[in-house]
């Protein structure tokens, strides 16, 4: 059987939708993983963007965070606090290094989105006797949305990828799939393992596309 | 009976010298096979992206279509990509690097498209001007003012194939990849953090090589007068990393 089929036929064998090792079991682990991680994140980058932005302090380590994580490598995270003791802690370890790698994007575009803010605005708003909460909630966070949700975004995309290699250190989601593959030397698996993790990464992408594109115009900012 | 030995290797300290030194030959050949795996693909990227950005800066309606297909392979997961390309290269180097390639193309490609793009219009002029033909054009005009953004991408690119590269433990050619997988399964800290480490200085010295060498290329931005920000399409130094 070639391989296209092969995979067809893997993925259209519903034994391998349901159980503990099913793609449905999987699918949900990788979403629950996802999002939580991205609420979690976004959590702890926002507020810290909002205010550095606000003051317009500790803006090379905002911008530089992206640029040193890029350098680290996703793997390596995942081994590394798996053998601290946090890696007798489940779901632990993984969550961290989701968090730590989803956390500079957030912060990096939400930072800048702040510093775009026209001055001009600010000042306006500054000259209207608004305090500085007000400022930030009223005037540049809104004006900010734009990069924020970009931030988001790729935040979003990065976690689907991250969690997908969480299964090299016994994590679960979709990975889990292509890892069980690798190690019943299934090929048909894996490629269809990596084709439902690939169309769960597009699908998270598109979902962001379709909500920039139809969201209030004062969402999407200036095309650029 | 001798008691065991009370080194670091027997306690499984995350720092050990003597790790260092005794398995010095299996750490060179780690990182001599992920250095090689990493310049290749950029090498093999870089050779497909720069026809792609001259043919959509060419024809205009290709554009879309380009970066549509980059994007969309940027998105999919590392561990993904090498999956995919399982049937067809099966457990060996050359899926990395083909895995690898596809990805430095989303950066490889918007950014000398952007480069070539923010080309002052006058500069252009002034070489046709000059009787300058089409391809003199763009080898003596075009490509060396679109430098310092094609080479932003580049080193984008590099440090994320560096990082990346590790995920090709899977199929057993990881470079460092493969002692951070090895030492996973055997607990062994001193070569997790010793690869890990190496994995991320490799990436800075690349980093730091490409930024010298950009310097090289560019000479005249080195005469003081600050550059103009390229006009047009803007170069992706957006936060976006691979995983």
């Amino acid at each position: 059987m070639s391989t296209p089929a092969a995979v067809w036929s893997w993925l259209t064998t519903a034994a391998n939708w349901s159980g503990e090792n099913g793609i449905g079991h999987r699918l949900a682990q990788h979403a629950v993983l996802t999002f939580a991680c991205l609420v979690l994140s976004a959590l702890i980058a926002l507020p810290i963007a909002l205010t550095l932005g606000h003051l317009g302090r500790g803006g090379a380590l905002a911008v530089n965070l992206a640029n040193v994580g890029r350098a680290v490598p996703t793997f390596a995270v995942l081994v590394l606090l798996l053998l601290t003791p946090l890696g007798r802690h489940g779901q632990w370890p993984t969550v961290i290094a989701l968090v730590l790698f989803a956390v500079p994007p957030l912060l990096t575009n939400a930072y800048v989105g702040m510093r775009e803010v026209d001055q001009d605005v600010v000042r306006a708003a500054r000259g209207m006797g608004m305090t500085g909460m007000q400022l930030v909630w009223r005037v540049e966070a809104p004006l900010a949305l734009p990069l924020v949700l970009t931030g988001v975004r790729i935040a979003a995309v990065q976690l689907v990828a991250t969690a997908t290699l969480a299964a090299l250190v016994g994590g679960g989601g979709l990975g889990r799939i292509i890892t069980a593959g690798f190690n019943l030397a299934s090929t048909p698996q894996v490629v269809a393992g990596a084709v439902v993790v690939a169309v769960f990464a597009l699908l998270m992408e598109a979902v962001f596309e379709l909500v920039q594109r139809f969201a209030p115009a004062r969402a999407r900012g200036r095309p650029r | 009976m001798t008691a065991p030995p009370d080194d670091c290797l027997a306690r499984n300290d995350w720092i050990c010298g003597d790790y260092l030194s005794t398995r010095r030959q299996i750490l060179l050949d780690a990182v001599g096979q992920h250095v090689q795996l990493t310049v290749v693909s950029v090498g093999l990227g870089l050779v497909i992206a720069v026809p792609l950005a001259l043919l959509a800066r060419r024809r205009r309606w290709t554009v879309g279509p380009v970066l549509g297909i980059t994007t969309v392979l940027y998105t999919i997961p590392s561990l993904a990509m090498f999956s995919l390309l399982l049937p067809v290269y099966g457990l060996s180097a050359t899926l990395v690097v083909v895995g690898l390639a596809l990805y430095s193309l989303t950066l490889l490609v918007r950014n000398i498209l952007a480069g070539l793009d923010g080309v002052p219009a006058g500069a252009t002029e002034a070489a046709r001007g000059m009787g300058y033909g089409p391809m003199r054009q763009l080898l003596t005009v075009e490509l060396p003012l679109a430098v310092p953004a094609a080479m932003a991408g580049l080193r984008i690119a590099t440090v994320s194939a560096v990082a990346l590269t590790t995920v090709g433990a899977i199929v057993g050619y990881g470079g460092l990849g493969n002692l951070i997988y090895a030492g996973m399964n055997s607990y062994f800290k001193a070569q997790v953090l010793t690869a890990s480490v190496l994995c991320v200085l490799i990436a800075v010295a690349f980093d730091l090589l490409l930024l010298g060498l950009e310097r090289l290329l560019t000479p005249w931005r080195r005469a003081g007068r600050s550059p103009r920000p390229a006009r047009g399409r803007r170069p992706l130094t957006a936060s976006g990393r691979r995983a």
